[in-house]
């Protein structure tokens, strides 16, 4: 009885109705079943353990409709999973669908409006199908509106029933709800008369069970959502005890009864028990208070919005609660002489209480960047009583130019640094992605800034800053040059960066460590010191490095000669459906479960594997109410098609030549050669000096590419920014980069299941997934086991990359949109990925002649692996 | 007595014992495509149709029935899983669904009244699942597509089902159920037969499980379908196929504790080794199956692929004195179905 299958009281989601649901009409309307079918599923997400589906819409071929949809929702089991009611006034509408539901429905409804005759064939259709029934309390003479009339029609209708046979156990009495506190006075008595008959019912007709459409009953109060609710939830309390099996309901939009307003509570219970003659007027006396307000927002005012101003804007900062923020900050306008008081004062030193959290690592990225989201609201409403004044701007702590260097798009590290240094006191000056040296430069000197940011992922960014360190150098800056973004590290900020450069170069590991470094750089009385101590500390690394016994290489043929003799003859069949296919619009729903968490969370700089993250002592907290959010932008993402995935995937004939592979274009008659590098650090044992080639048959073979991106993030970021949302702007960027690697994720299970096809019944988990237990590797240019990004050219070549799927790379080979991964697939079962690391100078020559670039090109593009 | 009274006071009696498959026990036969084509105008090539061998060989069909019935079954089913019109279609056979399922139900009938023994038997009119799905789209791209309509499904059930009832089938087993909605279909055609007939058409019921997890190939875990099809009221609901015994073990034992119907299960002989062959012996099967029988989970016991009249034998043995199982009560909760089951407490 009490199994999680065998529910007291159900929740019949009420969303996947046009008559319902303004968003599902239009959808249906217009054809898109594919958002359509999510309403459903986030129906079930959201609890509903049967979800009704009614099509009943003059303009629509309801029959079709109900079908099409009933099909669809049958092909997803995390929808399919719950039982489906099947809705509509139309008989011929219920039976076209009990054609095609598999489980064991609910039909809604059949009612003796017609007679006798035609309810008993209904409900034979419905014990031929095996359904379960909702009986509407109607007659032949019409509905029921009292109790009397409501038992009487049920008990005559329950004794036809179960007299052909149909087990009591399988029919659902709605005897209406209609709707209270209309002001006419036979109405006063509908929700008092709906629970006693309830009773009743149940009384009189064993096994049976009770159900009503709630949204009725509160009709009277629409667009008041407090109210409605409120009377939802004080219904249900009173119902279900009375013996209500279930409710169509927004299974979303119950408030707890013992939470609710008790004055509200009182109201709603006086009018639905009828308890006074004058409790209608009280209750619409009392909704004008609650008109427009959320019964979140009055919950939380009860808590603090009564302290003072200056607790208030502290509060709001640390709890990153943005939607009083503009009105306290008024109220403290009006306090103070001159607006930047507001700003120097309490709003200060609400972040300095943030930045004393985030230090003691009391508070964590993500809700940093929540508060500065309020900060920024706060700060944008006095900028113009500032500006009115003619006064100076508030005197920062300090000036940073920041930037992602030329060829370079990522700018999720570099906002989260930007943010964090906001927060606490510092103006940054954000120039964005892809900028060039000169453009850094000239925003430094006109902003007399105090110190330069750079940012970079990808491994080129690493030669464009020692670039930007040089131009510095060479315009006789002294400015300290801060250094970060994920491809970064001290080691090449030491080797490279730093002697490039006079002033003071300082690598910033992540943005927890942003304000400590600019603060000591800015600090009269510990710059100086923590200076000298970082320049000792990167001369250090480079003696170390110089005088370091490096690991031992081998010459270049020595390594060749040790090369992995992968097993030949297991190579993959040639692929079922070579050629190139291109995926123009990839369903984000079906992407949503290929994602990889424990990367979106390290963007945050919360450490540790999803899902056990989430229950982490430390910051378990902060990562759920992340994933919370994350999963909220998802579903509108989702829902409101905001981005699309487009990827291409292609296999091609070919061959391995010493370490290049060799792709054959018959039909053209021509080869494309893709140069891979190998391991020639000296192995222990008889471990294999590794290259990718080496997975490849000489005797022929084949090998994929595919190339995928997110695109649309830009308007969503834009709305954003211009809401001074930095947190949604950046968490949308976190989910595109987690879609474009599930988009590969997943593109590479369809290619290894179908469209190569060489493990057709591979069935993993996405745990499995994320563990690579699958056969065959996609490595991507510009990462360990192919460290060269100028393979990504050739790459796109082949694939006809852009055309077909909208991304282009920079210079530098970083690819646009942002979020998109490109790589190559080698289906051998021994493939495996491995990190090319150190090589040498023999290599060096012979890649770029392979390569067809002259040496100094070679040398820039494999910098990282020559060090 | 009715057929069905018979059956239920049999069951209540002792464990029962249902045959074992035709396709292997055809092939043993070695018939020649002209054996199999025998006596028909047919143009394309008949081997490997099994079913159409009720028509042209009779006598071999009637050996293996006789095979069964020395083993000791006492549910005979027909040899017809592929007797429908879909599936002849493929042989350009549609033409002969009626006579072939009318012959298949005869020989059965025949060789059942031949033995005057007082032993209770019973013709189980075999109906398979087709080949094609109502429940799933065989078109990846187009998930909402369908290769059939369920009224055409059920008219195909019909046509068979009704040949099989005039051939003398006592029941209608609709075995091998990989699709829920199939089976919906088939029971709707049962039940429009029993109003146009004006007779009470008993049904056995048997799911067969695509993984071990437990559900078929629609994606209904075994209770949930047992929900699905509970309207039908079988005479038995079931398992076969599937696996060997010792993998269906949880599945009978659950299907055993909330179907309030006889329940009938008749597993592989094991599962196929690397040749695709079934190896386990016949003592194997017997040993694991009585320990079902020891538990009180099932009434009805015999074999599919891979079995021979040795392991329905051997079978029939092991279940010599073992009590059958006892229908458990169920309360009357409102029992739902998706994929997965729901239910409303009474």
């Amino acid at each position: 009885m009490n199994d999680r299958t065998t529910a007291r009281f159900v929740n019949i989601g009420e969303r996947t109705n046009v008559t319902g649901s303004a968003r599902f009409k239009k959808l249906i309307m217009a054809d898109d079943y594919e958002t359509a079918v999510e309403v459903a599923r986030d129906q079930v997400e959201n609890g509903a353990q049967v979800i009704d589906v009614n099509m009943d819409e003059g303009l629509l071929d309801a029959e079709k409709a109900m079908t099409t949809f009933l099909k669809l929702i049958a092909a997803e089991p995390d929808i399919a999973r719950v039982p489906v009611m099947i809705d509509s006034s139309k008989w011929s509408v219920i039976e076209a669908g009990l054609k095609c539901v598999s489980g064991k429905p609910i039909v809604n409804s059949i009612s003796m409006k017609e007679g006798e005759d035609a309810f008993l064939g209904h409900a034979r259709k419905c014990m031929a199908y095996g359904a379960a029934v909702v009986v509407m309390a109607f007659d032949e003479t019409g509905q029921a509106d009292t109790k009397e009339r409501k038992v009487e029609i049920c008990a005559r209708a329950y004794d036809l029933l179960t007299g052909i046979g149909f087990p009591p156990e399988d029919i659902i009495f709605d005897p209406n709800i209609f709707a209270v506190a209309t002001g006419i006075e036979e109405h006063d008595r509908y929700g008092l008369d709906f629970i006693e008959a309830v009773e009743e019912i149940k009384a009189r007709c064993p096994h049976a069970k009770t159900s009503g459409g709630l949204s009725n009953l509160s009709f009277s109060f629409r667009g008041n959502e407090t109210v409605r609710r409120a009377m939802h939830s004080v219904f249900l309390f009173h119902a279900i005890p009375a013996g209500l099996d279930m409710a169509i309901v927004n299974a979303g939009q119950l408030d707890v009864y013992d939470q609710i307003d008790p004055q509200l509570r009182e109201a709603c219970e006086d009018v639905i028990l009828m308890r006074r003659d004058d409790a209608t007027e009280r209750l619409i006396e009392l909704a004008e208070s609650y008109k427009g307000k959320s019964a979140a927002d009055e919950k939380a005012a009860e808590e603090w919005r009564g302290w003072d101003v200056r607790r208030r804007l502290e509060h709001a900062l640390v709890k990153g609660i943005d939607a009083h923020v503009v009105a306290d900050t008024e109220e403290a306008r009006q306090q103070f002489d001159r607006p930047i008081e507001v700003i120097e004062g309490p709003l200060m030193d609400g972040m300095n209480v943030v930045g004393d959290l985030f230090g003691s690592g009391k508070m964590f990225l993500p809700q940093v960047v929540k508060s500065a989201r309020v900060m920024k609201k706060a700060v944008a409403h006095l900028i113009p009583f500032i500006e009115a004044e003619k006064e100076e701007g508030a005197r920062a702590k300090g000036k940073i130019v920041m930037a992602t260097v030329k060829g370079d798009v990522h700018d999720i590290g570099k906002n989260i640094v930007g943010v964090v240094l906001q927060c606490n006191g510092y103006e940054v000056i954000d120039l964005g992605v892809m900028v060039p040296w000169s453009r850094i430069l000239e925003a430094a000197n006109e902003n007399d800034a105090d110190m330069i940011g750079l940012s970079g992922l990808i491994t080129p960014s690493l030669d464009e800053m020692v670039t930007v360190a040089e131009e510095m150098k060479a315009a006789n800056m002294t400015m300290p040059l801060l250094i970060g973004g994920a491809t970064t590290s001290k080691v090449h900020t030491a080797l490279r960066i730093d002697p490039a450069y006079p002033g003071p170069v300082i690598h910033v590991l992540d943005a927890s460590r942003a304000v400590g470094v600019a603060s000591r750089l800015l600090s009269d009385t510990q710059r100086d010191g923590f200076v000298d101590e970082t320049a000792t500390e990167y001369a250090k690394v480079r003696e170390a490095r110089e005088g370091k016994a490096q690991s031992v290489l081998l010459t270049l043929d020595e390594a060749r000669a040790n090369y992995f003799d992968a097993y030949l003859s297991d190579k993959a069949a040639p692929p079922l459906q070579p050629g190139l296919h291109r995926f123009g619009n990839w369903a984000l729903a079906d992407l949503r479960d290929y994602i990889d968490w424990t990367p979106f969370f390290r963007a945050w700089e919360l450490h540790g594997t999803y899902p056990k993250i989430l229950d982490d002592e430390v910051v378990g907290e902060t990562a759920r109410q992340l994933k919370a959010d994350a999963d909220a932008m998802l579903d509108r993402i989702i829902g409101e098609k905001w981005l699309t995935a487009k990827g291409v995937v292609g296999f091609w004939p070919c061959a391995r030549d010493g370490d290049d592979v060799t792709i054959h274009d018959a039909e053209g008659e021509t080869h494309t050669v893709l140069p891979f590098l190998r391991q020639q650090v000296k192995k222990s044992r008889d471990r294999a000096n590794m290259c990718l080639a080496d997975f490849i048959d000489p005797a022929g073979d084949w090998i994929g590419g595919f190339a995928v991106g997110i695109h649309g993030i830009e308007e969503h970021s834009k709305r954003f920014l211009a809401d001074k949302d930095d947190y949604s702007d950046i968490l949308l960027k976190a989910l595109a980069d987690r879609f474009a690697e599930a988009f590969a994720e997943r593109l590479h299970q369809h290619v290894r299941t179908d469209l190569w096809g060489y493990a057709p019944q591979e069935q993993l988990t996405n745990e499995a997934l994320i563990k690579e237990e699958y056969r065959g590797i996609r490595p991507a240019p510009g990462y360990p086991a192919c460290p060269d990004h100028s393979l990504k050219p050739i790459l796109f070549g082949l694939l006809d990359a852009q055309a077909q799927t909208g991304i282009s790379l920079t210079e530098n080979f970083a690819m646009y949109p942002t979020s998109a991964v490109s790589g190559f697939y080698f289906g051998h079962p021994e493939a495996e990925y491995f990190g090319v690391a150190r090589i040498g100078r023999d290599q060096l020559e012979d890649y770029a002649a392979r390569r067809g670039v002259d040496i100094a090109t070679a040398e820039r593009w494999l910098r990282p692996n020559l060090d | 007595m009715t057929k069905r009274e018979e059956f239920e006071a049999a069951a209540a009696q002792q464990i029962l014992i249902k045959d074992g498959p035709y396709g292997t026990a055809i092939q043993r036969a070695r018939l020649s495509p002209e054996d199999y084509a025998a006596g028909t105008d047919l143009e394309q090539e008949q081997k490997g149709n099994n079913d159409l061998v009720n028509l042209t060989q009779p006598d071999v069909i009637r050996g293996i029935c006789d095979s069964y019935i020395d083993a000791g079954a006492h549910i005979l089913a027909t040899n017809t899983f592929n007797a429908n019109r879909i599936s002849q279609a493929d042989y350009g056979a549609e033409h002969l669904v009626h006579e072939i399922n009318v012959a298949a139900a005869r020989i059965i009938r025949a060789a059942i009244d031949a033995c005057d023994d007082g032993v209770p038997r019973f013709v189980a009119g075999a109906v398979g699942p087709t080949n094609k799905t109502l429940s799933l789209s065989p078109d990846v791209e187009d998930p909402g597509f369908r290769e059939v309509t369920f009224d055409e499904i059920v008219e195909v059930y019909r046509e068979q089902c009704l040949a099989l009832i005039e051939g003398g089938a006592d029941f209608i087993l609709v075995e091998t159920v990989f699709d829920t909605l199939n089976c919906k279909a088939a029971i709707m055609a049962v039940k429009q037969l029993e109003s146009e007939l004006d007779r009470d058409i008993p049904l056995m019921i048997s799911l067969t499980l695509t993984d071990l997890s437990g559900r078929n190939l629609s994606g209904h875990t075994v209770e949930a379908f047992w929900y699905t099809v509970r309207h039908a009221r079988p005479l038995t609901i079931g398992l076969n196929c599937s696996f060997g015994a010792e993998q269906l073990r949880p599945h009978v034992q659950l299907l055993s504790d909330i179907a309030d119907t006889w329940l009938m299960a008749y597993p592989n002989a094991g599962l196929p080794n690397d040749l695709g062959e079934y190896d386990e012996l016949p003592e194997t099967t017997a040993a694991l199956t009585r320990i079902w029988a020891q538990n009180g989970r099932v009434n009805a016991l015999g074999g599919c692929c891979g079995s021979t009249p040795e392991h329905v034998a051997a079978m029939a043995a092991a279940m010599k004195g073992l009590a059958p199982r006892v229908l458990p009560t169920v309360a009357p909760d409102m029992r739902l179905a998706g994929l997965e089951p729901f239910s409303v407490a009474a």
